[in-house]
């Protein structure tokens, strides 16, 4: 019981302070590996609420595949040098933070008022045992979400061919002719 | 058992850095990077009320979330890839082509 609260908010103060530190990098690169450190603590967080084979796609697909690519974008770039002050927007940033604030603060007053009403918290032991395991998951995807997870694929094929044909470079005049 | 709301607190605190970072920041791949932190909030809350309901289809629905996003990466890496080609920054504030 004890130990549940302990990784509960140790892996809470991970993710924020990961998230918090991401957006304050100058340098996209620490930035980076600050958000991975935001992602594996918000795995943690997925496998303590039961979803085991969730969690592990977290940090395979996202800290192991979308963050490298974000990693080799970075190096491609070559961004040596680059500077981020003198913002041209007529809000200044205070405003900005302010107004994020009190997004922040409705969002938490909706959850407070629909989720701290009587009779919403966790019942234990209500579960199946398997919940959340890669079977439990796998049954369900391939039985009652079958066509969306079909789709998918044809959406990661369009992505792959529309990264590719935006990221092309066009060919010269003098490319062309040889 | 930690209560559900602290995981619903968190989300939508994860959320609001999210937003924090798309509005404040001016470098691009940090914009980016705040997007996919907002989709990584919503996940989280999809993953709560799964847990609250006992229901295994906040799972799919997070799988599909997780594809979506990976796709969006790729495309959103590749217009960054070609912005930068054309204007060889990647200060946000310097793509003023529709402002003129």
């Amino acid at each position: 019981m004890l130990l549940e609260t302990v990784i509960f908010y140790s892996a809470a103060v991970l993710a924020i302070g990961g998230a918090v530190m991401m957006i304050r990098q100058q340098n996209p690169v620490a930035s980076v590996l600050y958000f991975i450190v935001s992602l594996v603590a918000q795995a943690i967080l997925y496998v303590q609420l039961s979803a085991l084979f969730v969690g592990a796609l977290l940090i395979i697909i996202y800290a192991g595949a979308i963050m490298v690519l974000f990693l080799f974008v970075i190096m491609l770039l070559n961004l040596r040098g680059e500077r981020f002050e003198g913002s041209q927007s007529k809000l200044g940033s205070g405003t900005k933070f302010i107004l994020s604030i009190i997004f922040f603060i409705e969002i938490a007053f909706v959850i407070k008022q629909m989720v701290f009403a009587p009779g919403t918290e966790i019942q234990a032991g209500q579960l199946a045992d398997n919940f959340g395991s890669v079977e439990m998951v796998a049954t369900h995807l391939f039985r009652e979400y079958l066509y969306p997870f079909e789709l998918t694929s044809i959406l990661l094929l369009v992505a792959i061919i529309g990264a590719v044909v935006i990221a092309r470079r066009e060919k010269t005049d003098t490319e062309r002719e040889i | 058992m930690v209560p559900i709301a602290h995981y619903l607190i968190l989300s939508a605190l994860l959320f609001a850095i999210g937003t924090i970072g798309v509005v404040i920041s001016r470098n691009l791949i940090i914009i980016f990077m705040a997007i996919e932190l907002m989709l990584n909030a919503a996940n989280l809350a999809i993953i709560t009320f799964s847990r609250m309901n006992g229901n295994i289809d906040g799972h799919a629905f997070v799988f599909i979330v997780l594809t979506v996003a990976a796709a969006e990466a790729a495309v959103g890496l590749a217009i960054i890839i070609m912005i930068f080609r054309n204007k060889e920054t990647i200060n946000a504030d310097k793509y003023n082509l529709l402002k003129r």
